[in-house]
């Protein structure tokens, strides 16, 4: 069951632009475990969009199965949600975006939803480059069916069972700087200051963002030999830069060392600020971000952070040249071609 | 992708010529769970599995009308020609938005690929689309509370509403879970089996929306024939040819599932019924039974499936063996 949460403001509860609260963008209370990652996520979610001022109302929620595919229940309740079939929401994703483009599309998937039954769908979305924020609750197993490995997992690593796993991860940061995604970053569940400011940037991106958000999974894979667990993540976490988020037309507060930091622009005008640790890193350059990434994970280290971005990319919308005018508001004059030229199709017939 | 664009009240639908519908079985269970409108055209192949791609065959009757696990059924309509795949398109648009359910379009592939003679295509103008039960702005202003499976007008329907439409109201979370009126998820037995019972209730509503039957009954002592799809050339030719052997049939080109009043009473008028179709299980004949609880004995399998259409000798052949066997028997009973 899901419960709704009581809905009574505190009258000194901090309010956006739109006069809304942090509450105002909650969902049903969560039935995951104590403790899970995913439901960090989605209080960043919350955050994210109070902070941007999103209307709720604008965004879908869609999802595949797991339990972070539950996840969309558990935020922006006035947003309609779709939890669709297990590995196939980048499709749903896709009809529902070229059909409406005016929405903002929130995609949550797991590790087991994108690496494993669903990498066919995930990869076609990316090429499509649909318009997205493209969440992937990473936590290296199939935490919903009680913790088989999934494709995202550690080679030796062990299941709570005690077995080893005998394949390697799949990277889904890199196959998506690869495939041609326009916003990839990775982060952790655990890291806010880190991960707002990167889903913001996210939100405000136009084509595919992929989100790879560590998450540990509490009750079935968050023990020593999981790099997926909190304490891995802690030891071993090697951010690319401080990331912080600047809305269009804010000065930045934020003061780097010049030539230590780095910014974006995103296509509305906001930015992205990173602070840039690595002199060498440059998260415009394909290739560099992926040697980058390759490089840190040889030495067991997980690079998070905004890892590739390209401002000019076209989304799926525009490659394919679709109306701007949302579908389900085109009138029956504007859609169907009529009598008239039917009698011409038929006259080719004859 | 379809489902998507229809959960956003777009009118989409996809196309397969058979392994598509075992393909996307899974998804065809969460539109009709979820109700989600939803058009797809099947111009079947001959199957099993990648089969005769190249050739005819109407051997996905059954897994159309059951598609996905769990208690599923699917509206179906079966054009004849092409001029009923035109009109069929058209009328699959408006069921599928009215119902919010996938529509199946089962065609097949002696009408998809070979050349027909048929009626010219007409379109009126002033018929308008029928996007069913939509709440728009308005609407969910003048309610207190929104309840997307709420049978308010108890015909199993229930309204729906685009994302996007209204800041406070009408949002709800679409799921292939069981769940309550309200969208929640239960794992309350009873309130699932009330969904269930209310997605029948929503198929017989169906029943008076689908196209009916057309019934062609040609004397007293005659047989029933019953057929579908490209058959119907064959069918009629073959009635032609049988009534100058004293053999009249009685013809019921079905056009629709699930099936109507008219077609219970032409089974009902009838002792003995062929069932011409192009598979080597009778699948219409098996839906026919198992939906009206007809006996085996009445509804006689015709059958064909070498992949080829079917002509009308291989009917009158099939027919008029087994109509000398029948009369001879009854002869002897008489006697
Ligand atoms: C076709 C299909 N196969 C298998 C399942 C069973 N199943 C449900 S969730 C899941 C794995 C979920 O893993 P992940 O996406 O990583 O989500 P998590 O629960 O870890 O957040 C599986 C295998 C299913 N729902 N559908
Ligand atoms: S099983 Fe794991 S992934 Fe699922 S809710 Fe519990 S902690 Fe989270
Ligand atoms: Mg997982």
């Amino acid at each position: 069951m899901s419960f709704k949460k009581p809905i009574n403001h505190h009258p000194r509860l901090e309010v956006n632009q739109l006069g809304l609260t942090r509450r105002d963008y909650e969902g049903a209370i969560s039935t995951l475990c104590a403790g899970c990652g995913h439901d960090s996520i989605s209080a960043c979610i919350i955050e994210a969009c109070f902070q941007l001022n999103i209307e709720a109302y604008k965004v879908a929620k869609l999802s595949g199965i797991g339990c972070s595919s539950k996840a969309p229940a558990y935020f922006l309740n006035q947003s309609h949600g779709f939890n669709s079939v297990h590995g196939r929401m980048p499709s749903v994703a896709t009809g529902a975006n070229c059909a409406n483009g005016d929405l903002l599309y929130l995609g949550i998937s797991g590790d087991g939803d994108s690496a494993s039954i669903g990498i066919g769908q995930f990869i076609h979305a990316i090429r499509r480059q649909i318009n997205m924020v493209y969440f992937v609750e990473n936590n290296g197993t199939y935490g919903l069916t009680k913790g088989q490995f999934s494709a995202t997992n550690d080679l030796e690593s062990k299941n709570k069972y005690g077995e080893d796993n005998l394949f390697k991860p799949i990277d889904l940061a890199s196959m998506a700087i690869q495939l041609g995604a326009s916003y990839v970053a990775r982060s952790f569940s655990g890291d806010r200051d880190q991960l707002i400011p990167l889903i913001k940037g996210a939100i405000q991106h136009k084509g595919f963002a992929l989100l790879d958000i560590i998450s540990p999974c509490v009750t079935f894979n968050n023990h020593d030999t999981s790099t997926k667990s909190y304490d891995y993540i802690r030891n071993h976490n090697e951010a690319v830069g401080k990331t912080d988020f600047v809305p269009l037309g804010e000065e930045i507060t934020t003061s780097y060392a010049s030539g230590s930091s780095v910014e974006v622009n995103l296509h509305d005008g906001s930015k992205i600020s990173l602070e840039k640790v690595n002199s060498k890193f440059d998260p415009t350059d394909q290739g560099k971000s992926l040697s980058y990434i390759r490089e840190k994970s040889e030495e067991g280290k997980l690079l998070t952070g905004l890892l590739y971005f390209d401002e000019n990319s076209n989304d799926l919308h525009e490659t394919l040249n679709l109306t701007k005018k949302p579908l389900n508001q085109l009138t029956q004059q504007e859609l169907c071609p009529g009598e008239e030229i039917l009698k011409e199709i038929n006259k080719g017939l004859s | 992708m379809a489902i998507g664009a229809n959960w956003n009240g777009a009118r989409g639908f996809t196309a397969t010529s058979g392994p598509g519908i075992s393909l996307m079985s899974e998804f065809l269970g969460l539109a009709y769970f979820a109700e989600i409108p939803l058009v797809v055209f099947n111009v079947q192949r001959g199957g099993p599995s990648t089969g005769m791609p190249t050739r005819t065959q109407q051997s996905d009757v059954l897994a159309c009308a059951y598609a996905s696990h769990g208690d599923t059924k699917h509206v179906l309509l079966f054009p004849a020609d092409p001029k009923d795949c035109f009109d069929f398109s058209a009328k699959a648009f408006d069921l599928a938005d009215q119902l919010q359910t996938p529509v199946f379009v089962v065609s097949d592939l002696d009408m998809g690929m070979n050349d027909w003679v048929c009626e010219k295509f007409e379109w009126d103008d002033t018929v308008s689309y029928n996007k069913g039960k939509v709440l728009d702005y308005e609407a969910l202003e003048k309610i207190e509370s929104f309840g997307r499976y709420l049978d308010s007008d108890n015909d199993g329907i229930c309204y729906r509403t685009y994302p996007g439409t209204h800041p406070e109201k009408g949002a709800y979370f679409t799921r292939g879970t069981s769940h309550d009126e309200y969208a929640r998820y239960t794992e309350d037995g009873n309130i699932n089996a009330q969904t269930l019972t209310r997605l029948m209730r929503k198929f017989r509503t169906a029943t008076d929306l689908v196209p009916e039957p057309i019934i062609e009954i040609n004397g007293e002592d005659s047989c029933g024939v019953i057929y579908y799809g490209s058959s119907k050339p064959a069918v009629l030719e073959a009635k032609d040819i049988l009534k100058t052997k004293n053999i009249n049939l009685d013809l019921m080109q079905i056009r629709s599932f699930p099936f109507n009043l008219d077609v219970w009473e032409f089974i009902a008028n009838h002792d003995r019924i062929y069932v011409v179709e192009q598979n080597r299980d009778s699948q219409m004949r098996t839906l026919i039974m198992a939906e009206g609880g007809i006996s085996a004995e009445i509804l006689r399998p015709l059958v064909h499936f070498t992949g080829d259409p079917i002509e009308a000798s291989y009917i009158v052949n099939k027919i008029s063996e087994r109509e000398v066997n029948y009369k001879s028997h009854k002869n002897i009973k008489e006697r």
